[in-house]
């Protein structure tokens, strides 16, 4: 392969090129910055781009293995981070005009360990602002592009990030999920994309969106490399509170066992109904292929979650209307001049916010109200202990829980921006796992009959089932053989 | 559940936002449409279950008070809109306040 094709391997193909120098890192990170250059202006996928850096310290990588020196896995592989998670020195937008100049003084936990593990940065992805959004038509810095179809949106949150990897301008990213703002994206742009266990990753440098559901994770085109890269960034951090103690098993060891014997339920209330008939039949199809690997399928009821989505809107806004109490102009980000403080707080927050980030701090603000905080957030905390015991009742049954990753592949930009709710219920299938704090993964599972796209098949996990979920999915992968070309020759 | 203008400007007051009047109208259109569909979860036998704030029941975390060094003082101020020496700078408080 000539080193200006490089871009086109997975992150664990180049580990093995580079382990046996038969590339240098620099060649890699060029040819990743070309392939960024040759695509970026019909996409959008980034925010700020920091490809010379990436270069430099490629070269670096390089001349540390020609020492002998021995690096870890993922050294001298390019990557991108969510512009959600902080960056020292480096720009941070949270995709919000209301931070467009903001320099974190600090890295994110996320970030500072996979910087240690020597990846280089090649940009921070665009999102929608503050990770509200499922189509990135939210961000601040206008809307990225799906690349398999230009017209369509890339999903989101982390819209970016998905575009990214499926167009070959990174082997890796890093999103985040508060709600399937990692799985969604993934399932419109045919890539993998894990949502972890809430606590397995450190949020220690995420922007809060919602703290009791954020959580980080990767984005890839292969399971082997979404492995890779959980087994990189989780760990116990002293920094995140909520951070879960004790050791990590090892994500890696168990891709390729088989997975016969293993239980897999359907979620009765989202197997199909009112969906887009070409991600129906994906869908069943993954099914029968379960059954071929000798594993069994059997549907599971989960009555609670079809309330999922009216409990996630409550507690996330929420959530959020707490969380960006911050953005006052004072300490950070931007500032529009009154003559008073108040004045100064609501001048600011009405230029710095764009409409769904409004929307959401008023619902947030309305539910916790004084007179309909019983009835709006007392009801929707009560409502997520139901998904939680429903979730445990259908794991008391079942290895894992499979449903597609949404409704419909990727719809057309501005398709949905006038009517929320209907951009709200994109997210379906994905918010009960972060509502019982459970792991999650969407992997592609073909293309759709009526329109080519990519459809994704969604496998959940109790908590900290990752190593089981990730052998399902590498299983299902390797059975599946997704073509991606299509995005890659965008 | 429809809510009037006076409830999205009464929550735009405590959240500190500033909304044009096409703001308010349009925002009150499109909660009521997302309150109406989550009303739904007010019929629900929740009585007798109880609140779950966060997935992972872990109790406070303790650590010992030790003394770091962290010299961000020029990084954090670095980012405020308007400073003087070491202090963020605002609009003056005590007076005209509401």
């Amino acid at each position: 392969m000539p080193s200006t094709d490089l871009w086109r391997l997975t992150a664990s193909e180049l580990s093995s090129l580079l382990e046996r120098r038969e590339v240098k890192s620099a060649e890699v990170a060029e040819s990743i910055v070309a392939r960024i250059e040759e695509v970026e202006p019909k996409l959008s996928a980034f925010i700020s781009r920091t490809g010379d850096a990436a270069v430099r310290h490629g070269a670096r990588v390089d001349d540390d293995r020609a020492n002998g020196s021995h690096l870890p896995a993922l050294a001298g592989i390019p990557i991108g981070i969510k512009d959600i998670i902080c960056t020292k020195g480096i720009r941070t937008t949270a995709g919000s005009k209301i931070l467009e100049s903001y320099k974190p003084p600090y890295d994110a936990t996320v970030w500072s360990d996979l910087r240690e593990e020597r990846t280089l940065l090649v940009g921070k992805t665009n999102l929608d602002e503050f990770a509200m959004g499922s189509s990135c038509e939210n961000s601040g810095y206008g809307p990225t592009k799906n690349p398999w179809d230009v017209t369509k949106v890339p999903g989101g949150s982390s819209g970016g990030s998905a575009a990214a990897v499926a167009a070959g301008m990174v082997p890796i990213t890093i999103g985040t999920d508060t709600g399937g703002s990692i799985r969604q994206p993934a399932s419109l742009c045919g890539v993998v994309g894990l949502k972890p266990t809430y606590g397995l990753v450190s949020r220690y440098g995420l922007v809060a969106f919602a703290s009791s559901l954020d959580q980080a994770g990767p984005m890839t085109r292969s399971v082997r490399d979404a492995a890779l890269v959980l087994k990189t960034i989780s760990r116990h951090d002293p920094r995140d509170s909520t951070s879960i103690p004790g050791d990590r098993p090892d994500y890696l060891s168990g891709l390729g066992r088989p997975i016969s014997g293993m239980r897999f339920g359907v979620i009765k209330e989202l197997s199909g109904e009112g969906m887009q008939p070409g991600v129906v039949e994906r869908f069943q199809q993954t099914l029968t292929t379960i059954n071929r690997l000798g594993a069994s399928v059997e549907e599971v009821s989960v009555p609670s979650v079809s309330y999922g989505i009216d409990a996630y809107y409550v507690i996330t806004p929420a959530e959020a209307s707490s969380n960006l109490a911050r953005y006052d102009g004072t300490r950070y980000g931007l500032r529009v001049e009154a003559p008073d403080v108040l004045a100064m707080n609501r001048a600011t927050r009405e230029a710095g916010f764009g409409a769904e980030v409004k929307r959401r701090i008023l619902l947030g603000t309305y539910v916790l109200s004084s007179g309909y905080y019983e009835a709006w957030y007392g009801t929707a905390l009560k409502l997520r202990t139901q998904i939680v015991r429903d979730f445990e009742a259908a794991f008391s049954k079942v290895d894992l829980l499979v449903t597609p990753t949404t409704p419909t592949t990727a719809f057309a930009i501005g398709e949905k921006t006038a009517d929320p709710l209907q951009m709200y219920l994109n997210d379906i299938c994905t918010i009960p796992a972060n509502l019982a704090g459970s792991c999650g993964i969407s992997i592609p599972c073909g293309l759709a009959a009526e329109d080519g796209l990519p459809v994704g098949f969604q496998i959940m996990g109790p908590a900290l089932a990752e190593a089981t979920m990730l052998r399902a999915a590498f299983a299902l992968e390797s059975e599946i053989g997704f073509d991606g070309s299509r995005a890659l020759s965008a | 559940m429809a809510i009037s203008s006076e409830d999205v400007q009464h929550v735009a007051r405590l959240a500190r936002l500033e909304l044009t009047d096409a703001e308010v109208d349009l925002f009150r259109e499109q909660l009521s449409a997302v309150l109406e569909r989550a009303q739904r979860i007010q019929s629900l036998p929740l009585a007798d279950v109880p609140p779950t704030a966060h997935p992972v029941a872990l109790k406070n975390v303790w650590r010992d008070d030790v003394v770091e060094p962290c010299d961000v003082t020029e990084a954090v101020l670095g980012n405020a809109p308007d400073r003087d020496g070491a202090f963020f700078r605002v609009p003056r408080i005590l007076e005209d306040a509401e």
